[in-house]
C-alpha cells in the first residue's frame, strides 16, 4: 500500500471550516426534523388510538406509505415536486430562503414521523387499558388522560427505540446531500472533489457521524436512567 | 329522591346479553353490596353508573338527572361517581401525593397547595400520609388500595363504586383496607361494593343484592339474604362462599 495520508490536508485551514460548518448544518437538520417528527408522530399515534374511523384509516395510510417507500425518493419528491403542490407565494419566499434545507427537513419529518408514529403507539399499547379507564374514571377527558396518564408512562418505555430512531434520522440527513444541502457528507464530497483525499475526507466524515451518534445516545441513556426506577413494568 | 335510580336497564355485547332488565334504587347514605358468581354482570353493572360502559336501553338517574342525556358532560358526571378497581390502578410514574392530586388540579384546575392540603387530609383518613412521597410500587397492596381511595375521594364524589376491592390483596391486608370503606359507609357515603366479603357485607350493608346470569335474583336485608335466602341459586352461592 503506497497510499500517502495526508489527515492535516482536510482538517486545516479552509476544509476544516469546511467540516465545521457541515457539522452545523447536519445537526441543524437532523434536531429541527427530529423535533417535528417527535410532534407530528406524537399525534398521529394518539389520533390512531381514539379508534375514531376517519383518523385510524388516515394515520394507517400515512404510516404504511411513507415507511415503505425510500427516503431518497421522497426527498427527490419533496425537492422537485414541491411546485406542483404549494401555492406561488410560499414557493418564492422558500427560494428567497433556503429551499433545499426546508425540503430537507420536510421530507426527513415526514419520513420519520411515520417510524416515531409506530413506536409510540406500541409503547402506549403497551401501558395497561385499566390505567386509561382509572384516569378517566377520576373525571379526566381523553387527552388529559393522554397527556397526564398514558404518554409519561409510555416514553419511558419507548425511549430506547426513540433514540435509534433520533440515530437513523441523522445519518438519513445525509441523504440531503442529493439536493445539495451543505451538511457534513456533502462538504466531504466537496473537500475530496477539491483536494482529491478521498479516504481522509471520508473517514473523517465517517468518524464525526460515529461520534455524535455515540454522544446523543449515551447522553439520553443516562438521562434515561434516572427516570427509569418509578416505572414499575 | 332516591340517589340512583336504575331503570329497566339492558347492555349487550354484540349478541350477549350482559345486563337484563336491571331496577334498583340506591337512596342517599345507602351502602349497597353486590355479590354472584363470575361472569354473571356484576362488574359490567357498576360500570355502566359511572359510563366506563354504555347502556343500550333503559336509563340512570344521578339525583334525577338522567346520566345518559346527550347534554351530560361524561367527565362532570365522573367526578361526582369515584370508581375503586380491584387492581388498584395507581399511576406508577406519580408518587401517592401526586396520585390524588391530580385529577383535582386537572379537572377542577383547584390550586396545587389547596390540593395538597385536602390530599394529605384524604391519605390521613386512610391512614397512609406518612407514604405521600413514595411512588405505587413502594406501597403493599393494602397500602395502595386506600390510596385508590383517597384518590378517588379528592373529587369529593356523591357516589363511591367499588369492584372487588379486596380480592387482589393478600388476606393479612383486607382487614386495613375494609376499615376504610367501613369509615366511609358511617360518614354517610353511598357506595356500591361488588364484593364477596360477607362479614363486611354483615356490618355495614342496607341491602346485599345477588346477580346471576345479569339479572338481579334476589336481594334484600344483610339479614334475610344470610339467614333466609329464597333462591336456590342464592343458597348454592352462599353455601359456596360463607
Ligand atoms: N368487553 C367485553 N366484551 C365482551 N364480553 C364481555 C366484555 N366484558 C365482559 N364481558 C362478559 O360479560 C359477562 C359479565 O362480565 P362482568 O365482568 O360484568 O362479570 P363479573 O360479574 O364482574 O365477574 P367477575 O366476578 O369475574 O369479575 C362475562 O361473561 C364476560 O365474559
Ligand atoms: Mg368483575
Amino acid at each position: 500500500m503506497n497510499y500517502d495520508f495526508q489527515w492535516n490536508v482536510v482538517l486545516s485551514g479552509e476544509y476544516l471550516d469546511w467540516i465545521l460548518s457541515g457539522v452545523k448544518v447536519t445537526c441543524q437538520i437532523s434536531a429541527v426534523s427530529l423535533f417535528f417528527a417527535m410532534c407530528i408522530g406524537t399525534l398521529l399515534a394518539v389520533m390512531r388510538l381514539t379508534r375514531f374511523k376517519p383518523f385510524v384509516w388516515f394515520t394507517a395510510i400515512y404510516t404504511e406509505f411513507f415507511r415503505n417507500t425510500p427516503l431518497l425518493v421522497q426527498i427527490f419528491f419533496w425537492y422537485f415536486g414541491s411546485d406542483g403542490l404549494l401555492p406561488r407565494f410560499a414557493l418564492d419566499w422558500l427560494y428567497d430562503h433556503d429551499f433545499e434545507f426546508a425540503a430537507g427537513v420536510i421530507a426527513l419529518t415526514v419520513y420519520t414521523s411515520a417510524f416515531i408514529a409506530e413506536e409510540i403507539r406500541s409503547g402506549i399499547n403497551s401501558i395497561p387499558r385499566t390505567q386509561l379507564e382509572a384516569s378517566r374514571a377520576c373525571g379526566l377527558s381523553f387527552v388529559q388522560a393522554m397527556r397526564y396518564v398514558i404518554l409519561p408512562q409510555a416514553f419511558r418505555i419507548i425511549i430506547p427505540p426513540l433514540i435509534s430512531q433520533a440515530l437513523n434520522l441523522l445519518k438519513n440527513s445525509a441523504l440531503c446531500m442529493t439536493i445539495g444541502v451543505a451538511e457534513l457528507l456533502y462538504m466531504a464530497k466537496q473537500i475530496e472533489s477539491y483536494s482529491f483525499r478521498a479516504f481522509e475526507a471520508m473517514s473523517v466524515a465517517t468518524l464525526i457521524y460515529l461520534s455524535i451518534s455515540l454522544v446523543v445516545s449515551f447522553t439520553i441513556t443516562q438521562y434515561n436512567k434516572h427516570f427509569m426506577r418509578t416505572v414499575s413494568y | 329522591m332516591a340517589m340512583i335510580e336504575i331503570k329497566d336497564i339492558h347492555k349487550w355485547y354484540g349478541d350477549f346479553h350482559v345486563l337484563k332488565n336491571v331496577n334498583e334504587s340506591i337512596e342517599k347514605g345507602e351502602v349497597l353490596v353486590i355479590c354472584g358468581p363470575s361472569g354473571s354482570g356484576k362488574s359490567t353493572f357498576i360500570r355502566c353508573i359511572n359510563r366506563l360502559e354504555e347502556i343500550q336501553k333503559g336509563e340512570i338517574l344521578l339525583e334525577g338527572r338522567n346520566i345518559y342525556d346527550k347534554g351530560v358532560d361524561v367527565n362532570e358526571l365522573r367526578t361526582e361517581v369515584g370508581m375503586v378497581f380491584q387492581q388498584f390502578n395507581l399511576y406508577p410514574h406519580l408518587t401517592v401525593l401526586q396520585n390524588v392530586t391530580l385529577a383535582p388540579i386537572k379537572v377542577r384546575k383547584m390550586p396545587k397547595s389547596q390540593a395538597e392540603s385536602i390530599a394529605m387530609e384524604l391519605l390521613a383518613r386512610v391512614g397512609i400520609h406518612d407514604q405521600a412521597k413514595k411512588f405505587p410500587v413502594e406501597l403493599s397492596g393494602g397500602q395502595q388500595q386506600r390510596v385508590a381511595i383517597a384518590r378517588a375521594l379528592a373529587m369529593k364524589p356523591k357516589v363511591m363504586l367499588f369492584d372487588e376491592p379486596t380480592s387482589a390483596l393478600d388476606p393479612e391486608m383486607i382487614n386495613e383496607v375494609l376499615n376504610a370503606m367501613k369509615d366511609l359507609a358511617r360518614d354517610g357515603m353511598t357506595m356500591l361494593c361488588v364484593t364477596h366479603e360477607m362479614g363486611f357485607a354483615r356490618e355495614v350493608a342496607d341491602r346485599v343484592i345477588f346477580m346471576d346470569g345479569g339479572a338481579i335474583v334476589e336481594e334484600g336485608t344483610p339479614e334475610h339474604f344470610f339467614t333466609n335466602p329464597q333462591h336456590e341459586r342464592t343458597k348454592a352461592f352462599l353455601k359456596e362462599i360463607l
